[in-house]
């Protein structure tokens, strides 16, 4: 046990940053050093948030490991840390996915491989930053900071159309955010603080709520990314190098639906129950149209994007059909509303580590043969059988069958559906259809069926590293299958005053 | 008539002390050996650490007057000439390299890089509107000249007879608005005059005649459009080593000039000059940043760049509150750090008889040098506002001065200009970090430069995570917290 005296979060979101700027600086043609270094770090995080669970307090919904400094007194703004049990799932999702995404770099990130780990540590500590931060300037900070590191590492690990989509990413997600920056300075001069749960407490107006929720909802819309604003996402993934998509999918996607679960909900509930209708359509459209877009796709990352876009439909649908549920006449008790809520977290979390699994499988493809394309491959099972085992897992787990984690928040969303409307969970379950189809026909072309060409009989089976990383992923993805109630119980309290906050009005 | 106590010359003891260095540099300077300017330069330093021991041992925050009140010293200029010397001597110890490869090192470089700042200190202390002419013609014209100090270049000398003539309207221009402001207040002079006897001024025909021919003779010189024509021109004509010079401690003088004018002397005149403003700032922004995306030079896309952040300086004017000055005057220190770096960055990139102005010569600069080119990331970034930089902060104060007077479709608009803007510091950052070099060879090994660039880039970074101390000397500024 570490001593609680122990500024935790303050290690977790700065120690990252320094080792980078640290790797960065010495690690240049020292690129085994760098590589040891970047990985003994991040695996020094991911004990220290490990360490956290053993302190979490799991029957309060109150902010735990709190830090409050004054940062900038002049601006009102405190240097204000903590989490609870929403912020916390996805902190120790940050933390492990880094050593995943520092070890997929091993051997195949050649070139300045010490500004390659550089990023992604100094990204690491940004994205803890944001899901620890209770201050909101200090959430945008480290929301919008680490736009730089993922610039950098698509715009110069990247495919050939990189700097299309990296400047395409940078501008589409910066635009999304100055928004809400002014609605955060707004809220500041109204409340007097910029404290994240001052600012849940505070009563706005509707019309106030609905502008500020707009705001919220273009920052975290583009982050997520939903429908109509989705598309830097394929572009950046096909772009990106493995570990770049990975963390794309895996985590700067969640902070997007953390977003709306931190700020849209507690702070404006009546503005997010008045526009439900417009988030519950845009994300059932998602779920289907952008399934169907996948299923066309001939790129595998771009296929993964799209089902990516699909998956997180689920997250938003989760989080704004609670008012549908709420409203229903028929639904007494109103566990609805927390099965929805919780089932929106799980999909996080497993969506978190199903896409980087599928990301970092197509990345052991391309490491060997350097394509994308589905049709450069076929019978990959005939000399990647250890490989071929486990897409074969994480394709199901993409899929949503029972026994893997992809299954547990999906039909908890679903189920929850139902409660609020017939006809909206039979949309969002035709996902176990467009979805079985998309993944389970690309495993079909990929891995199935006899050896295409040359290159693919001389492939080479995964090596130690690789069979770590991705079997380390198979375990997860079943044990949160399996055994959800973990991570059930971590979130319980919090999700419960969530789900007071959003249905109690403002006005 | 005063007599010699109400003189009172102990505050200014720098201008003086500068003045007598600048007259001593010039008569030793034609005695010492023809090459290298070593003895000048050194001098005009030591000049500046004098200036700077000066100038914080009478830190206080009591105003003082001296020349029976037509000179002031309050913290607002105690601040603004510490930033001053601090960044003409990152100018000089920058410039050094540069001129003489060039064949530039002249003694008259430092004098007049030297009379600039006594022109600038004085308009940065004026409470008086003589005062603030003289000053600000004392700066003019070492500017001018400095322009045109590559004589044998078209383009310097087509840039500084530009510069020169444009510079004379909008001092006609002022002074114009000054003689009207003389008639409107009965005669007045003294800025505290002028603010007490438009204290009871309805708001004639004649004052708002003034106070836009004011506002117009004093934005002139910060390159807020529509008075931005000359920027372009001059910065690229001039030799970057002044255009450095043009575009760092000159930009605090005018800022000084604003809020002496506008807020110190027309404080009562706000409702007339604020719209002034934001249709000058919403020009500014709108100029700056989009037309910077059609540049293929760097030195230009950054002078429109500039355009764009004397814009965001004046949203924090327009505020007319001390939470706005003081953002106006953070906005302008943090400025002057990526400016310094972001001009600095041409002169580590050019050789002998090379001048590296185009956006091409910034390509690969990550494999000429990863230290420079993160450095370069960071201003560029910083430049932007994104977080983990200086800028951002900068940014955040000017619009929460904005926002705290309800102005809040300004914000909007100012933020939507600087993704739109977001996007050329991104191109930028690409030829550096995603292009393969042109030019192999290492950049400039001048330690000189790469000294104050590796300084601005660290400041930019440790004060994007700690902005707390320079907000604090902004706010103190303007007495505020």
């Amino acid at each position: 046990m570490l001593p609680s005296s122990w500024p935790m979060l303050s290690l977790i979101v700065w120690l990252p940053i320094i080792a980078g700027i640290f790797v960065m600086w010495f690690g240049a043609g020292r690129a085994s050093f760098a590589r040891w270094f970047a990985l003994a770090s991040s695996v020094v995080v991911f004990l220290l948030s490990l360490a956290l669970l053993p302190a979490f307090d799991t029957h309060t919904y109150a902010m735990q490991f709190v830090e409050r400094v004054a940062w900038i007194p002049q601006f009102g703004i405190h240097y204000h840390l903590g989490v609870d049990g929403i912020s916390l799932p996805l902190l120790i999702l940050t933390t492990f996915t880094t050593v995943i995404v520092i070890v997929s770099a091993w051997e195949v990130i050649q070139e300045k491989a010490h500004q390659y780990l550089a990023a992604f540590l100094i990204m690491e500590g940004m994205m803890n930053g944001s899901f620890a931060a209770l201050d909101a300037i200090v959430f945008y900070f480290f929301f919008e900071g680490m736009l730089i590191p993922m610039f950098v590492i698509i715009g110069i690990w990247g495919g050939p159309r990189r700097v299309y989509a990296t400047i395409k990413f940078f501008l589409y997600t910066f635009l999304g955010s100055v928004f809400m920056l002014i609605a955060l300075i707004y809220m500041y001069f109204k409340g007097g603080s910029f404290s994240i749960l001052h600012m849940q407490q505070m009563p706005l107006t509707l019309t106030e709520q609905v502008l500020i929720f707009l705001a919220f909802f273009i920052a975290f819309a583009v982050k997520i990314p939903m429908w109509p604003v989705h598309t830097w996402l394929p572009d950046a993934h096909v772009e990106a190098p493995t570990g770049g998509s990975v963390i794309l999918a895996a985590i700067m996607l969640k902070i997007g639906g953390y977003g709306f679960l931190r700020f849209s909900l507690p702070i404006t509930p009546d503005a997010s129950a008045l526009l439900d209708s417009m988030i519950i359509a845009f994300s059932l459209i998602a779920i289907v149209y952008i399934g169907l877009v996948a299923l066309v796709q001939n790129d595998m990352k771009k296929l993964v994007a799209y089902s990516s876009i699909s998956h997180m439909g689920f997250v938003t649908l989760g989080m704004f059909v609670i008012f549908m549920i709420a409203a229903n006449p028929l639904n007494i008790g109103g566990s609805g509303v927390r099965l929805a809520l919780e089932g929106a977290m799980v999909q996080m979390i497993s969506h978190g580590l199903i896409s980087a699994a599928m990301f970092l499988s197509i990345g052991v493809l391309y490491d060997r043969l350097h394509s994308r394309e589905i049709s450069t491959y076929g019978g990959v099972v005939n000399t990647m059988p250890w490989f071929a085992a486990m897409v074969v897992v994480f394709a199901m787990a993409n899929v949503g069958l029972p026994g893997t984690s992809g299954f547990v928040g999906e039909f908890m969303v679903i189920l929850a559906s139902f409660k609020a409307n017939f006809w909206i969970a039979l949309l969002a379950a035709l996902t176990l259809i467009i979805g079985a189809s998309y993944t389970l026909w690309m495993v079909k072309r990929v891995i199935f069926g006899d050896v295409q060409n040359e290159g693919v009989a001389k492939l080479k089976d995964v090596n130690k590293r690789e069979a770590w990383m991705l079997g380390s992923l198979v375990v997860l993805i079943i044990l949160v299958g399996i055994w959800p109630n973990p991570l059930l119980d971590l979130m319980h309290a919090t999700i419960e005053h969530l789900a007071q906050q959003a249905l109690t009005s403002k006005l | 008539m005063p007599n010699l106590t109400s003189l009172n010359l102990m505050p200014v003891l720098p201008e003086i002390i500068l003045a007598g260095m600048a007259c001593l540099i010039l008569l030793i300077d034609p005695f010492m050996p023809r090459h290298g300017r070593n003895v000048s330069y050194a001098l005009s330093l030591l000049t500046l650490v004098a200036l700077f021991i000066v100038t914080l041992m009478q830190m206080s925050p009591t105003v003082r007057m001296s020349f029976g009140g037509m000179v002031v010293n309050d913290h607002m200029s105690d601040i603004m000439k510490l930033a001053s010397y601090i960044s003409l001597a990152a100018v000089l110890i920058m410039s050094r390299g540069y001129l003489r490869d060039r064949g530039m090192d002249k003694g008259e470089y430092y004098m007049l890089a030297l009379f600039g700042l006594l022109g600038m200190m004085i308009l940065i202390s004026a409470n008086h509107l003589l005062l603030i002419y003289l000053g600000l013609e004392l700066m003019s014209l070492s500017m001018y000249a400095l322009t045109a100090f590559k004589r044998d270049d078209g383009r310097a000398s087509e840039a500084a007879m530009k510069y020169f003539v444009l510079g004379a309207l909008a001092s006609g221009l002022l002074l114009y608005g000054m003689s009207l402001l003389y008639g409107v207040t009965g005669g007045q002079l003294m800025l505290t005059d002028i603010a007490n006897a438009l204290s009871h001024d309805s708001g004639s025909m004649a004052l708002k005649a003034a106070v836009v021919l004011i506002v117009v003779g004093s934005i002139f010189k910060l390159g807020v459009a529509p008075f931005h024509m000359w920027l372009p021109d001059v910065y690229e004509g001039a030799p970057t080593a002044v255009t450095l010079y043009l575009s760092t401690a000159p930009k605090v003088a005018a800022l000084a000039m604003v809020i002496r004018l506008l807020v110190d002397g027309m404080g009562n005149a706000f409702a007339d000059w604020q719209p002034v403003l934001i249709v000058a700032v919403v020009l500014s922004l709108a100029i700056g940043n989009i037309v910077a995306i059609a540049q293929t030079s760097f030195k230009r896309m950054l002078t429109y760049s500039t355009i764009s952040h004397v814009g965001f300086v004046m949203l924090g004017i327009l505020a007319g509150t001390d939470v706005g000055y003081s953002a106006a005057l953070f906005y302008t220190l943090a400025y002057i750090v990526m400016t310094t770096g972001g001009f600095g960055m041409i002169l580590l990139l050019a050789k002998q008889g090379y001048e590296a102005e185009s956006l091409d010569d910034l390509r690969g600069l990550n494999d000429r040098s990863p230290v420079m080119a993160f450095v370069f990331l960071l201003l560029m970034f910083s430049m932007a506002g994104i977080p983990f930089t200086l800028g951002f902060w900068a940014k955040l104060a000017v619009l929460q001065a904005v926002v705290g007077i309800g102005l809040w479709w300004l914000a909007v608009y100012a933020v939507i200009m600087s993704v739109i803007g977001a996007f050329y510091y991104l191109r930028a950052v690409k030829f550096a970090y995603f292009d393969a070099p042109t030019d192999p060879s290492p950049v400039n090994p001048d330690w000189n430069v790469r000294g104050v660039l590796a300084l601005s880039g660290l400041l930019v970074l440790v004060l994007g995570i700690f902005p707390g101390v320079l907000v604090g000397f902004a706010s103190r500024a303007f007495g505020g917290f």
